[in-house]
């Protein structure tokens, strides 16, 4: 079993985020599981959600205390919040950020950055990461497929938004892949 | 079968679609609010055609329900927590007139404090309302209960109402593969709403009159005759359920790895899941542990977990909710008080762990330790408390 946890901010799409990756999973052929855990229900507020991804029907109903990969939408929570608690060796962390990172990580996990809120910007014209990052964690991860996820995407939106979502989602999978098969 | 991934909340939604009720009362509340919601669009799409009756609360939700069932209509509602409390007077209500309804209960914690997250203390206060009380490990159980609900609550030897419980938000909020069966499917196995009893303007009867001390003791008397009917009954239907769709519901305790078992731990809801993942851990290092699953709170199985348990050496109950006061001074949920009966004058050990209260997070490691703690003997007590307060 291999586990995601997502940190973000309430309003941000933690939770769709989560439930898109699971359904692009369950697509893929795994057993999924998506989740969230709220805090106190308001914008801004730091939320996360969670997915696992299993061969077998999944029944732990816990949070994930020691994911594989972590996603983190808004840097400025690795001030409040430690996003990268738990993981280990062979971890993958995808931070949305416009800076070089150096932020401190356990030993043997990975660190990716992108920039996601430029790229939503120019394609949604909206600082909403979410999409981006699903099509990050496609790339950076190769746990779901990018039709998977454009499926999973075009079931969830309509019409132009779903094709601005697509777009986002492609631009952030590219350059993850250029950045992922790089470093 | 056929898998599909779907938030709980949808799913539930999708299978009352099924169920066609006539109609639909509810007041939206976390974590309750997605269901009724999906129900809104389907009655609104044409999927579904039944009155969606929009009220300013919880008390009218059910006296709706109540009125509708009356009628000899199939209702159907959901709520949790603060809701059901509102709704406390007309559940006596609807068992006392013996009218059968499903409703959803997305099991939350009741304030003050005020808390949206899960434990069972809202169904479990409910207790002695004379609704059945059924709860789900997982979302494919919560879906296929409420075929199975309103199959049991209107049987004519039964004709009460049912909750169905599941967590809310960790099953409520949890995409999650389930097996949704057709409505041809569905149609074979729940069979129109046909009242014993019902309003009627042509053959007028009373519900729900005056009874004066002559006769008050015999309808709770009939009331309570109708649950010890509703245990096999619900065996019935669970089993009949199993042979048309393969998924099996007749056990109203379910033993997990319960052979040559040492330790048996007893809990319902959803904490079963990952206390199953525990019980495999703890028996690949050999010890002799196993879950007893209550899928029934109201009727209590009583003879079936006397059977389950036969054999074990202590057990440990997990509690969601906590009996306030009960115990003298030690602390006990309401789970363990009818195990405890259960078990009177067997010389097994009872201990019972009030655990997962307003959301607090369960992990794999706390079952174990609580098996650990229960093997020393130490329990009757809250669990994972804050340093703080001890």
């Amino acid at each position: 079993m291999q586990e995601l946890r997502i940190h973000g901010r309430g309003g941000q799409g933690s939770v769709t985020a989560a439930e898109l990756i699971a359904v692009a999973a369950f697509e893929g052929g795994k057993y999924a599981q998506a989740f969230p855990a709220f805090g106190v229900e308001r914008r801004g507020a730091p939320v996360q959600a969670f997915v696992r991804f299993s061969d077998r029907p999944i029944r732990v109903r816990s949070q994930v205390y020691e994911p594989d990969f972590v996603i983190v939408q808004d840097p400025s929570l690795i001030r409040d919040v430690d996003v990268f608690k738990g993981m280990g060796s062979g971890g993958i962390a995808i931070v949305n950020t416009e800076k070089e990172a150096d932020y401190p990580v356990p030993g043997g996990v990975r660190l990716l950055t992108l920039d996601a809120t430029t790229i939503a910007l120019e394609t949604l014209g909206l600082p909403i990461t979410n999409t981006a990052l699903m099509g990050a964690f496609a790339a950076a991860t190769g746990l779901i497929s990018f039709e998977a996820l454009a499926d999973a995407l075009r079931h969830r939106f309509s019409g132009a938004l779903a094709d601005k979502n697509i777009e986002t989602a492609r631009r952030a999978y590219d350059e993850m892949k250029a950045r992922a098969g790089a470093s | 079968m056929a898998l599909e991934i779907m938030e709980g909340s949808i799913a539930i939604a999708q299978a009352v679609r099924r169920c066609r009720p006539q109609v639909v009362a509810a007041y939206p509340i976390t974590p309750q609010t997605h269901i009724v919601e999906a129900l809104a669009e389907i009655v609104a799409n044409g999927e579904l055609s039944a009155d969606y009756i929009t009220v300013e609360s919880e008390f009218s939700a059910l006296s709706a329900c109540e009125g509708a069932v009356a009628a000899g209509s199939r209702a159907y509602s959901a709520t949790t927590s603060q809701g059901l409390a509102l709704m406390f007077e007309v559940c006596f209500n609807m068992a006392g007139m013996r009218l059968p309804l499903v409703m959803t209960i997305a099991n939350r914690a009741m304030g003050a404090p005020l808390s949206i997250w899960n434990d069972q203390q809202d169904s479990i206060a409910l207790r002695d309302a004379g609704w059945l009380q059924l709860y789900a490990e997982d979302n494919q159980e919560a879906v296929d209960l409420h075929y199975i609900g309103y199959r049991v609550a209107e049987d004519h030897r039964v004709l009460l109402p049912v909750m169905v419980c599941f967590d809310g938000f960790v099953l409520s909020h949890t995409y999650e593969p389930v097996d949704m069966l057709t409505q041809e499917e569905v149609d074979a196995y729940l069979p129109p709403f046909v009242p014993k009893f019902m309003l009627d303007a042509k053959n007028p009867v009373s519900m729900g009159m005056y009874a004066t001390p002559d006769y008050y003791p015999e309808f709770r008397y009939e009331t309570d005759l109708a649950q010890k009917r509703a245990l096999e009954v619900i065996r019935e239907a669970g089993r009949e359920f199993g042979e048309q769709f393969g998924r099996d519901y007749s056990a109203l305790v379910e033993s997990y790895r319960m052979d040559d078992a040492e330790t048996a731990i007893i809990a319902m809801g959803s904490i079963c899941g990952t206390t199953k993942e525990a019980v495999d851990e703890m028996r690949d290092a050999g010890k002799r542990v196993g879950l007893v699953r209550l899928r029934t709170f109201r009727p209590f199985p009583t003879e079936d977990l006397r059977e389950a348990l036969s054999g074990v050496s202590r057990v440990a109950v997990l509690d969601r909710n906590v009996s306030l006061g009960a115990g003298g001074t030690v602390h006990r949920g309401a789970v363990v008080l009818e195990v405890k009966d259960a078990l009177y004058g067997e010389p097994i050990p009872v201990l019972d762990y009030v655990i997962g209260l307003g959301g607090r997070d369960v992990r794999i490691e706390d079952i174990k330790r609580v098996v650990e703690l229960c093997e020393a003997g130490d329990g009757d007590r809250f669990y994972g408390l804050r340093t703080e307060v001890l």
